[in-house]
């Protein structure tokens, strides 16, 4: 039996429709698939010694009070560093130098450095300031975490200044208020919003990165405030506790995941919420 | 355009302000390029002496042998190349799928989740993806997938060597399968949102034709988006290239170069991260700055034209993508 030209064209139509129905499940199922474990191993493990006590030696309970610590340490300290800079740069880009040649360079390696493998901007941080401190440092940890938010601010500050009305620009410049005062006293209040949600995204961002703090935070077993030593942090922990061959250890790896995955994506989740109400 | 007059142009007091302000953004955008610049130096600078010790042996030379201090990084690179070719080959196709489901076929309602959840999974940290991988993902592929393709393809001429292997569940097929998952959002997204962009009276002219759905995407939406598209697949190549995390956890780290994608393997990002902090002699720790150098320079290509590329669509249409 010959099938007629029309009906072989539904046919393959057809089965392009579902195929591309069949993609968009295999896409989600591999979201739920990872929520649903993280979930059903990170519950089994929490526990509220997870926040009172510190990383335990192998084959003993403990928390992740220390390793909590320091990943909150140094993502403010990556965010005081990076975001000025970020937002300087984000301007420039947007105000200063939209039309110019510079503008149009940082915006497109910008754009590439955004995706740069962030394992060398580990090592990178790592021969510029562990080797000639001589030592692993929280400190060494923020730096390479600011250098990573730094492309996700310059991004989103560019375009939520861009979405500022030139009307709103001229405005001001007809009142005879000088350029400086227009970018930090109208500009900035007018896109403070999506500069804000641009933060958020970052701060999700570098919530989870592990790689780069392997040689520049490193990790430590201990409580310590000081920026100037290894500090514990929850991705490097949650790394080596789960490569390592302790249960106690993958449990605690588990708890981890659950509350590094709950922050990320509730963040993401109430960055898009936000963003969502703003538009209407 | 009066909203960008010269600073000059600006009369008063308020000169000085001006112009610090200006050289302050300035400066800021200068450093985002000493950064850049000042990376790929410092991985140059710190990779010359395995550059100098090995010369072009570096990258084809298979030997990695820490002890007797020879370095040849040709199994990192095959595995970086291999386990990235895996993933382009499940994201692109799924990619353009969830892009042409998103666009033409959903229900309205329906899109905005879906869209959300799907570019949810490039937020889950890549740690995430690597211990689901380990703990859940490669004992699967062991069990039930890997056994699966042994016993049907294993005995085809060529095709059979790449899946002739032990089902370990850790290997160079799992790990491109991972990093094709986490590179799904971003190929899908951007296909998704070019797909949009493509003018309605164009898809209106062939529907009237008589054209299907399936027609108009091949004949109308993909020829009319292609250099997105293809910036698009760079985008995801150099992700997954540069992914570090998730590919450590489900490669195996074995320096052994094998055919087989169910061997264990390693990657460049794998491998810096596995070695580095055990690295003992100077000619060790080169030889991973030196991969990183090479991975860096791969990377900022791959990415540089995928950013071109995505450009071009946007100078040719005079939209914002």
């Amino acid at each position: 039996m010959t099938l007629s030209r029309a009906r072989k064209r539904k046919i393959v139509d057809g089965m392009a429709l579902v195929f591309a129905g069949a993609a968009t499940l295999f896409g989600l199922v591999w979201l739920f698939w990872i929520l649903w474990t993280t979930l059903q191993q990170g519950i089994g493990a929490l526990s509220p010694t997870l926040f009172t006590q510190m990383t335990p030696p192998p084959g003993s309970q403990g928390g992740l009070l220390n390793a909590f610590y320091g990943s909150a340490v140094m993502i403010l300290l990556a965010v005081a560093i990076g975001a000025p800079i970020g937002l300087a740069a984000g301007t420039y880009l947007a105000e200063h130098g939209r039309y110019t040649r510079l503008g149009t360079v940082v915006g497109f390696l910008n754009d590439v450095l955004l995706s740069a493998p962030s394992i060398v901007i580990g090592l990178f941080v790592y021969e510029m300031v562990v080797v000639s401190m001589g030592h692993f440092s929280g400190f060494a940890g923020a730096l390479a975490l600011a250098m990573i938010l730094l492309p996700v601010i310059v991004r989103t500050s560019d375009e939520a200044l861009r979405l500022v009305p030139d009307q709103m620009r001229e405005a001001a410049f007809a009142l005879g208020i000088p350029r400086w005062k227009v970018t930090l006293q109208i500009l900035y209040k007018a896109a403070l919003s999506a500069i804000l949600t641009g933060i958020l995204l970052g701060v999700a961002r570098i919530a989870g990165e592990t790689a780069p703090l392997l040689f520049t935070a490193l990790s430590n077993q201990f409580w310590t405030s000081s920026l100037n030593e290894p500090l514990a942090n929850l991705p490097v922990v949650i790394f080596q506790y789960a490569m390592s061959p302790y249960d106690e250890w993958h449990e605690l790896a588990w708890a981890g995941a659950l509350m590094l995955t709950l922050f990320v994506l509730g963040l993401n989740i109430a960055v898009r919420l936000i963003v969502r109400r703003g538009k209407r | 355009m009066t909203a960008y007059i010269p600073i000059e142009m600006t009369r008063g007091r308020s000169v000085g302000a001006d112009r610090a302000f200006s050289l302050f953004t300035t400066g800021a955008a200068w450093f985002v390029l000493l950064l850049l610049g000042a990376t790929a130096l410092s991985m140059a600078w710190g990779g010359r002496l395995a550059f100098q010790t090995f010369g072009l042996e570096f990258i084809t030379s298979s030997e990695w042998d820490a002890v007797q201090g020879k370095f040849g990084a040709l199994v990192p690179i095959y595995g970086t190349l291999v386990t990235s070719a895996i993933a382009l080959l499940i994201a692109f196709p799924i990619s353009i799928g969830i892009a042409l489901f998103l666009t033409e076929i959903a229900p309205r309602w329906s899109r905005g989740p879906i869209g959300i959840a799907v570019e949810l999974l490039a937020a889950i940290p890549s740690i995430i993806y690597g211990m689901w991988g380990l703990f859940v993902f490669a004992p699967f592929m062991g069990a039930h997938v890997e056994p699966w393709l042994t016993d049907h393809l294993g005995a085809w001429p060529i095709l059979g060597t790449l899946f002739d292997g032990p089902p370990i569940g850790i290997g160079m097929l799992t790990a491109g399968i991972v990093l094709g998952i986490m590179i799904i959002p971003f190929i899908a997204a951007v296909a998704r949102d070019v797909f949009a962009e493509v003018p309605a009276p164009l898809k209106e002219a062939a529907v009237a034709l008589g054209s299907t759905r399936w027609e108009v995407l091949t004949k109308v939406t993909l020829p009319y988006t292609r250099s997105a598209i293809i910036g698009a697949i760079f985008l995801g190549l150099g992700r997954a290239l540069g992914e570090t995390m998730a590919v450590t956890f489900v490669l195996g780290n074995a320096h052994d170069l094998s055919l087989s994608l169910l061997m264990p393997s390693n990657s460049i990002a794998a491998a810096i991260a596995n070695e580095f902090t055990e690295a003992d002699s100077q000619l060790y720790r080169s030889s991973l700055i030196a991969l990183a150098f090479l991975l860096f320079v791969v990377t900022f290509i791959v990415l540089s034209l995928a950013k071109l590329l995505l450009l071009r669509l946007k100078r040719v249409h005079g939209r914002t993508l």
